[in-house]
């Protein structure tokens, strides 16, 4: 069953966009729950072993959603998303930036579009995201492999403790 | 001196000489027609894709072309394989809340 759901990722490097098409066996309403509500966002969106912790959320247009993934050690990395515009159940577009704890942004950020639609049961959800550069894009894949490779480190540490007893 | 591949492609110009490129080996000057700036510049761009590994230089009596590494641009593409990743396990985690969920609301 899942298997015939669609998957899509293609990137153009050259308009530094990156289009994701996924389709989902939920009705749109719970689909459009799952992207928009914090409590259900921070349930998946982070990449294991990351988590992810929001601290505040109004979803509305020029809201944000202020979060952190946080690594297994605990080190939290801050981003904040704003709201630009809203389409209830159809469409949401955003703002996405680094910050440090106290909400400073990193520019350059980049612009997601959300688009929602259900045939059959079935929801497809349609991304791009535009990122004012590919080495952001490294950014994040970074954070990622960071989390991995740091218990990674902390085992090495750990076995080599106990090799030497 | 080794430098960081992405950097290297973070620069409109140089994935437009990339883009150019790609499509047949080219000489500096010829490079330099299609921009805007001087040829200096074009230089350092050349010169920085090569120090990445992206161009390889050859030289046909006394012309230098410049090649693209095919190599070095399949470490994008792995790279990019990873983010593709990402998302991929990001949606199946998402598959198992939506049917979590579904199964509360029955």
């Amino acid at each position: 069953m899942t298997n015939s759901l669609q998957f899509e990722f293609t990137v153009d490097k050259v308009a530094k966009t990156v289009f994701i098409t996924r389709e989902f066996d939920a009705e749109l309403s719970l689909v459009w729950d799952a992207f928009t509500k914090a409590e259900l966002i921070d349930q998946w969106i982070a990449p294991k072993p990351l988590i992810s912790k929001t601290k505040y959320q109004h979803f509305k247009v020029g809201g944000k959603r202020f979060y952190a993934m946080v690594t297994p050690e605990g080190q939290e990395r801050w981003a904040i998303q704003e709201y630009t515009s809203i389409t209830p159940k159809t469409n949401f577009k955003m703002h996405n930036a680094f910050t440090d704890a106290s909400e400073n942004p990193e520019l350059p950020g980049s612009e997601w579009d959300h688009t929602f639609s259900e045939q059959n049961g079935t929801t497809k959800v349609s991304i791009t995201i535009y990122n004012e550069s590919l080495e952001r894009l490294e950014r994040i894949l970074d954070g990622f492999t960071q989390g991995m490779k740091m218990s990674l480190s902390n085992l090495e540490n750990l076995l080599a403790t106990l090799s030497q007893k | 001196m080794r430098r960081d591949i992405f950097q290297a492609i973070a620069d409109p110009t140089r994935r437009a000489i990339l883009v150019l490129i790609a499509a047949q080996a080219m000489t500096p000057n010829a490079l330099a027609e299609h921009f805007d700036t001087t040829r200096q510049a074009v230089s350092k761009h050349l010169r920085i894709l090569t120090e990445c590994e992206l161009l390889k230089q050859e030289y046909q009596g006394r012309e230098i072309y410049y090649q693209l590494e095919i190599k070095k641009m399949k470490e994008i593409d792995k790279w990019l394989e990873q983010f593709r990743k990402i998302w991929e396990d990001r949606f199946d985690q998402l598959d198992k809340v939506l049917s979590i969920i579904k199964k509360q609301k029955k």
